[in-house]
């Protein structure tokens, strides 16, 4: 499963289509399986994957995801940076917001990856772009 | 323009005069290349038809493959990649057919020196390389079409409705339901809802690895549809890590019957319908 690919390095993953959502999906799936995440955790961080990866192709207007195992001196973890130059969020807390989307989705997307990770950060500026920083740890 | 209309002519007298010895040689490489998957007698075949066109091509003073009288020789190159990329050979493989030209050229230029071969060579060489490029394209759209294709009958392959039980139809979900499979769902159940009566439908997503919110929205789509004909849906195959994934996500089912299993799903299914289910122990004779 991890053939071809060198999870001691960031591996980086653009964003133009649905293939490429599932392709970010999968690769998030292979650096969790490695950095020993448990099997609820991996869905949550695919989940959460999915959901910023989608973001960043419809709102964003495609960009990229970099995954990286990181470690910490108890545990690993994996990092996700998704990233576009799209038209940026001008209203975090309300984006942020259960059931607020502008895109005809449920709108849980962005809150929702929030609760189902470890550290989320968020950069956004209007008309630059967003830059979403995630990362669920082993426990 | 990758030649003139006389080193075209030059090229198409070049050809003819040693017409034989030329195409068995050309046979020869191209055999070596793709290694016996294809009989001589095939290759012998195509490399002759791909020979009389180039010459005839060279005649009418071909100057340029995409030019008119490239017609012919552009559709007898696009039949050969064609058959090659549905064979399964790689674009290396299809293209060495037409490359191989060249090496026989410039094995028989050799021979035959005279004052103008290096230019000739090139000019005969550009020629070649169109070709070559032509066939290239040709193969990479062939192999495109095919893979449209294939997923086109994976689609159709990935979502069978099965009628499970008198009035009970199941959706067994595997892999990824972006929104083109999500519709294709929706639809084969409500078509399968009314072809056989069914008041009840289950949704097993025992095979979807991941339930996002887009996924969820899907599902929850097909249920109101399903509703709205009059028929109730439950959704199986929740396991423990999706059921706490959907719950960190905030998505909420309302009062959409969910269940562990397809098996909890379609018993639950046979009680509400009066149908009584119960264990005979087996006597032992």
């Amino acid at each position: 499963m991890t053939a071809g690919v060198d999870l001691g390095r960031p591996q980086a993953q653009a964003i133009r289509s649905d293939e490429d959502v599932v392709r970010v999906r999968q690769l998030v799936r292979t650096f969790a399986v490695s950095a020993r995440l448990s099997l609820v955790d991996q869905t949550k961080l695919v989940t959460a994957a999915s959901e910023l990866a989608r973001n960043t192709l419809v709102y964003g207007g495609g960009g990229s995801a970099e995954v990286t195992v990181v470690e910490d001196d108890r545990r690993r973890g994996v990092r996700i940076v998704f990233a576009d130059s799209g038209p940026g969020i001008p209203d975090i807390d309300l984006a942020l917001t259960d059931g607020y989307t502008t895109g005809g989705g449920l709108g849980l997307g962005l809150s929702g990856a929030r609760r189902l990770v470890d550290d989320f950060d968020i950069w956004t500026t209007v008309g630059e772009g967003t830059r979403i920083t995630v990362t669920k740890w082993s426990r | 323009m990758a030649l003139s209309a006389e080193e075209s002519g030059r090229l198409a007298r070049l050809l003819s005069e040693h017409g034989e010895r030329l195409t068995r040689r050309w046979t020869e490489i191209v055999a070596t290349s793709l290694r016996g998957r294809l009989s001589q007698a095939e290759l012998a075949r195509q490399v002759q038809e791909l020979h009389r066109s180039m010459i005839d091509a060279g005649e009418n003073g071909l100057t340029d493959l995409s030019s008119e009288q490239g017609g012919e020789l552009r559709a007898v190159l696009a039949e050969l990649s064609r058959g090659r990329a549905r064979q399964g050979f790689t674009a290396t493989e299809t293209a060495i057919s037409v490359y191989a030209l060249k090496d026989v050229l410039l094995e028989l230029m050799e021979e035959n020196h005279e004052g103008s071969a290096l230019r000739d060579f090139v000019a005969f060489s550009g020629l070649i390389d169109q070709m070559g490029l032509f066939t290239f394209e040709t193969y990479t759209r062939t192999r495109e079409s095919l893979i449209a294709d294939q997923a086109e009958q994976l689609l159709e392959l990935s979502t069978p409705v099965v009628k499970i039980w008198e009035g009970v139809v199941a959706v067994p979900l595997v892999g990824t339901l972006d929104s083109a499979r999500a519709q294709v769902v929706m639809e084969r159940l409500l078509q399968t809802l009314v072809d056989t009566g069914s008041p009840y439908a289950i949704i097993d997503i025992t095979g979807v690895p991941a339930v996002d919110t887009q996924v969820a929205q899907h599902i929850l789509k097909t249920v109101v549809a399903a509703r709205l004909m009059g028929a109730d849906c439950i959704i199986s195959g929740i396991r423990p890590q999706i059921a706490q994934t959907i719950v960190a996500l905030g998505i909420e089912f309302g009062d959409i019957a969910t269940k562990a299993s397809l098996a909890d799903a379609l018993r639950q299914v046979l009680r509400l319908t009066g149908v009584e289910t119960r264990r005979h122990q087996r006597r032992e004779s």
